[in-house]
């Protein structure tokens, strides 16, 4: 009995509007906070989470105010799914309804996919170059490359979450290992100035001559942040000393154990791909007498030794590369117009929109013309 | 007599519309034919007219000047002098300033509105200072008077760019100069590379070539607008020229082409005011553009037509009376008046179409392209279902509806003209015929449906509370329409949104990012599905439908233009001030209709009988 209920309360048309009502608040004030906030993380706070905290400046603490996106989204689809059972009737009225909301289920469960699944990254290449691995902007990773063995490197890749924790790392590969002392989100780095006596933030490698300061996190779309790492290597036999790795510092820097030679280098967090992708051209075209650009495009050559293919494509605007369960698209280019950047999309579920778009489009149709057309009949009647 | 009425009243607006297109001969300079030459700007061929238009709009907001002595002087004539007697044009009062500080700043009385180049002058360095000061804010953080005083800054230096653009500054008898250049080429070039070489030279001919080339360098660098020609057959658009730029190749040995010279001859005899040669010059050089570019020439021809013609000014004027019919129609219920109002409407949206058509033809594009076409997109749709509705309902509304969809549609389209060319070229994510055709008209007539309904509810709630005319009927007949409507906004609302999302899926590689204007549109699709739900739920009735219908419009006009204000996201294009404050004025007179429609039953002045016995009857069931 109280099942029904619940069940009820769940299929009622009443819940609908008062969620649908919530998500309008939320898209609302979500999309005003990007003002200040910035796209990126006004998406985690108002549309990727399922509240929507307040915090006043400066506390520490934060309380929830308000349901954030995934928990309306998650009322809407249980919403939808106990409506489509409770009222579920197969006839000629009711037939262009069901496609709606069937599409809108399928809409929400492939964003919901594509939430967890997505993997976007950046490929730049500059013109003649090749590249076999794309970057993501906003996670870092530590190379541990060990140098000794001669032509063939070894990499030893640490994610940046096991940085983050600030904790001990120890790999079967590395003779030493490494405790990040500090782990800093964004940071600027600056030059130290030899005459004021100031120190340096680590004491090797780089570490004597630059001095960091922790910044806050960028919120900005177009802008990253340059996280730092202060590690301090450490063998059985004792501390070989602290350095210090940041995205600001692309050199690699080097460590001797006994006669093993290594570069430790912190830079954005790669994804190998079984193939390679070389840029032979970017061109970047404006319409005549003025600065609009016209288009963008990179002709690019994919080789992959698995497949034995080795062909030439052209990526430009409105027109991304398939392959390889992945999108390469247009995004941006050095200002010297002699390098492109592609993002690069793995997501499965990316066709679950298109789908859901015919869905409810039909269904919207059928529904339409089924009152519209009596309508009209009567009207001419009259 | 009556029956006939309404077809006289149409006959004398379409008899208006046709005279327009009547032809007229000039006495004197032949302004219509130059104001046809094809020239290269902003990266499309457009004729001299559209040139002289989109500047005159950007100066004083209009297409044309008012003279002093209250005649009225065609944007091309304008071009004409600006082109070849700036000394002269420096007198005309064009540049547009309404703001006090910006008035107080170049010293200038604030009682006038409008100033000539001269008047400026005194005081430039004080603007010119400021206008370069701003240009590093960003536009986000700029007040009312730093974007009033780059605005005119910028109109100023358009202005100082047009006047070097044909003739280069310093120049007056173009034709001779043009001899003597050519003959001052020779010596000159010799003198130059014996100077360099550090052996004697003649020193005259040094001089004398110096001179040319500051003067055309300096036209080089400035001019606006290519106004020059390639003479190979095999020409593309890259190959156009400015007249600095051409005249500076000369001294390298490349031969003048046939459009410098014909130009000059138009230059001379305009400035020693000989009407005869100047169109023979300017018959001259069409008769050549003709042999050489067809394409370009008729290209000039037609967009010059659709200036002339002008069928969205005519549009609107037909608009209001029609207005004025349908309203008149609801104080005296004459028939007459209906029919008049419609067939004016009818009219109106045919002049309409036809506009639209001609803008799809000259730009080679879908019929939205940026917010100024988007605007006169909206009216055309609405200008349709309100058509819809009066051969449905045949009870006025429909007319009012379109009327004033349509007009207000024009004005807002009219007061975004004011920042230049109105066919500006795609910027290369946007440069897709197949998206902007399929996507960008959905979610606009998607629009055109909300403002529809809104407006709908916007007189239900009027007629109601403030009249008694709102009979059971009407009122019926009203909500049904408005439940239709909306029905027909979610539809294309939804789908012009998924559409939108599988663009940027085609183009950024996410279907969705969150980007202010997908939010928008987002916003428009859940207010739908709100309105709907509620009204099958039985939460609301025929009025609160109305109510939540004009919140729709706020709703619509927010994801129109107000996600273009907050500067963010992928779809910005630059904080609009002075539409800020419009949008706020109506967002707070959307409000005030809603407090209207929210006031209690009993103090409406319509339905007085049914409020005091039975509450109003539920809608039929929706499914």
């Amino acid at each position: 009995m109280r099942l029904e209920k619940v069940f009820d309360f769940l299929a009622s048309l009443k819940l609908s509007v008062v969620v649908l009502t919530l998500a309008l608040v939320i898209v609302f004030w979500g999309t005003l906070a990007q003002v200040n906030m910035g796209l990126y993380k006004a998406q985690n706070e108002f549309f990727r989470s399922f509240f929507i905290y307040w915090q006043p400046q400066g506390a520490t603490w934060k309380i929830p105010i308000f349901p954030g996106g995934y928990t309306v989204g998650f009322v809407f689809l249980f919403n939808l799914l106990a409506a489509q059972i409770k009222t579920f009737e197969l006839s000629v009225k009711k037939f262009g309804l069901v496609l709606v909301h069937v599409g809108l289920i399928l809409l929400l469960i492939g964003q919901l996919a594509t939430d967890m699944l997505a993997v976007e990254s950046t490929m730049h290449i500059r013109e003649g170059e090749a590249k076999n691995y794309s970057e993501m902007d906003r996670y870092v990773e530590l190379a541990v490359i060990n140098t000794t063995a001669g032509d063939r490197e070894r990499v030893t890749a640490i994610p940046q979450d096991a940085l983050t924790h600030e904790s001990e790392i120890q790999d079967p590969s590395l003779p030493f290992a490494i405790h990040v002392r500090h782990f800093y989100p964004n940071s600027a780095v600056t030059q130290v100035d030899p005459m004021s006596g100031e120190k340096g933030v680590a004491t090797q490698g780089f570490g004597p001559q630059v001095s960091v300061r922790e910044t806050a996190r960028e919120t900005d779309m177009n802008r990253r942040d340059m996280p730092g790492a202060l590690l301090e290597l450490t063998t059985p036999q004792g501390s070989l000393g602290t350095w210090f790795v940041s995205l600001w510092i692309e050199q690699p820097q080097h460590v001797h154990v006994g006669n093993q030679e290594f570069e430790v280098v912190l830079r954005p967090q790669r994804l190998y791909k079984p193939y390679t992708i070389h840029l032979l051209s970017f061109t970047h075209e404006v319409y005549p007498g003025t600065e609009i650009p016209k288009d963008f495009s990179s002709m690019v050559r994919v080789q992959n030794p698995q497949t034995g293919e080795d062909r030439q494509v052209r990526i430009y605007m409105n027109n991304p590369l398939r392959y390889g369960g992945e999108t390469y698209y247009q995004a941006s280019f050095d200002t010297d117009n002699k390098g492109t950047i592609l993002q690069v999309v793995r997501n499965p579920s990316w066709l679950t929109p298109y789908f859901s778009c015919v869905l409810v489009g039909i269904g919207l149709l059928w529904q339409f013309l089924v009152h519209l057309i009596p309508f009209l009949k009567r009207k001419v009647a009259l | 007599m009556k029956k006939f009425l309404p077809w006289l009243v149409v006959g004398v607006f379409a008899a208006w519309v046709l005279a327009g297109l009547l032809p007229s001969t000039e006495k004197t300079f032949h302004t219509r034919e130059f104001g046809q030459l094809p020239v290269l700007r902003d990266g499309r061929i457009q004729p001299l007219d559209s040139v002289a238009r989109n500047s005159l709009r950007q100066l004083r907001n209009r297409q044309s000047v008012l003279l002093e002595n209250g005649k009225s002087m065609s944007a091309t004539a304008w071009l004409m002098e600006t082109l070849m007697k700036p000394e002269a044009a420096d007198d005309l009062k064009v540049f547009r300033i309404d703001n006090d500080e910006v008035k107080s700043l170049l010293k200038l009385p604030v009682g006038e509105k409008y100033f000539s180049f001269n008047q400026l002058r005194p005081n430039y360095n004080e603007l010119s200072k400021e206008g370069q000061r701003i240009d590093q804010i960003d536009s986000k953080h700029r007040t009312a008077f730093e974007n009033q005083t780059i605005k005119l800054y910028s109109a100023t230096m358009l202005y100082q760019r047009l006047k070097v653009s044909l003739k280069p500054a310093g120049t007056d008898d173009f034709a001779a100069e043009l001899k003597d250049y050519e003959a001052a080429i020779g010596p000159g070039a010799a003198a130059v590379s014996a100077q360099q070489q550090g052996k004697s030279y003649d020193t005259n001919a040094f001089d004398t070539i110096v001179g040319f080339l500051s003067d055309y360098n300096r036209a080089a660098q400035f001019a606006t607008g290519l106004f020059v020609p390639p003479t190979n057959p095999a020409h593309t658009h890259q190959d156009w020229k400015t007249m600095g730029a051409v005249l500076m190749d000369a001294v390298r040995g490349e031969p003048l082409p046939p459009a410098v010279g014909a130009y000059a001859a138009m230059v001379s005899s305009y400035r020693h005011n000989q009407p005869v040669e100047f169109n023979q010059a300017l018959a001259k050089y069409r008769l050549w553009l003709d042999e050489k570019m067809p394409a370009e020439v008729r290209k000039g021809r037609q967009e010059y037509a659709f200036n002339f013609f002008d069928p969205f000014y005519k549009a609107t004027v037909i608009y209001v009376v029609a207005l004025l019919a349908a309203l008149a129609f609801w104080f005296t219920w004459g028939e007459w008046l209906r029919k008049s109002a419609f067939n004016l409407v009818v009219l109106a949206w045919v002049l309409h179409t036809i506009g639209l058509a001609a803008r799809m033809y000259l730009e080679r594009r879908p019929p939205v392209t940026n917010l100024y076409s988007s605007a006169v997109f909206i009216g055309w749709g609405s200008v349709i279902l309100g058509m819809v509705l009066e051969r449905i309902y045949r009870d006025g509304i429909g007319c009012v509806v379109a009327a004033i969809v349509g007009f207000v549609t024009q004005v807002i389209a009219l007061n975004l003209a004011i920042n230049g060319d109105t066919m500006e070229m795609m910027r290369a994510v946007l440069d897709s015929n197949f998206w902007l055709a399929t996507h960008v008209v959905t979610v606009t007539l998607g629009y055109s449906a909300m403002f529809v309904a809104g407006l709908l509810a916007i007189i239900y709630v009027i007629r109601g509370v403030f009249t008694s005319s709102l009979k059971r009927a009407t009122a019926d007949g009203l909500s049904r329409m408005i439940y239709g409507i909306v029905c027909f906004a979610t539809l294309f609302s939804f789908v012009g949104t998924v559409l939108g999302g599988i663009w940027a899926d085609q183009s950024w590689g996410r279907f969705w990012g969150w980007d202010p204007k997908e939010n928008g549109a987002l916003l428009i699709v859940i207010w739908c599905a709100v309105i709907l739900h509620a009204r099958w739920g039985g939460l609301v009735r025929e009025r609160g439908v109305a109510v939540l219908a004009i919140l729709g419009n706020i709703i619509t006009s927010w994801s129109w233009f107000g996600v273009n204000m907050l500067g963010v996201g992928l779809h910005s294009y630059g904080f609009m001030d002075s539409a800020f404050k419009w949008l706020v004025l109506f967002v707070a007179s959307q409000l005030a209709l809603v407090a209207v429609g929210l006031v209690p039953l009993k103090m409406w002045k319509s339905f007085q009988e049914e409020a005091d016995d039975a509450p109003l009857p539920t809608p039929a069931p929706a499914k």
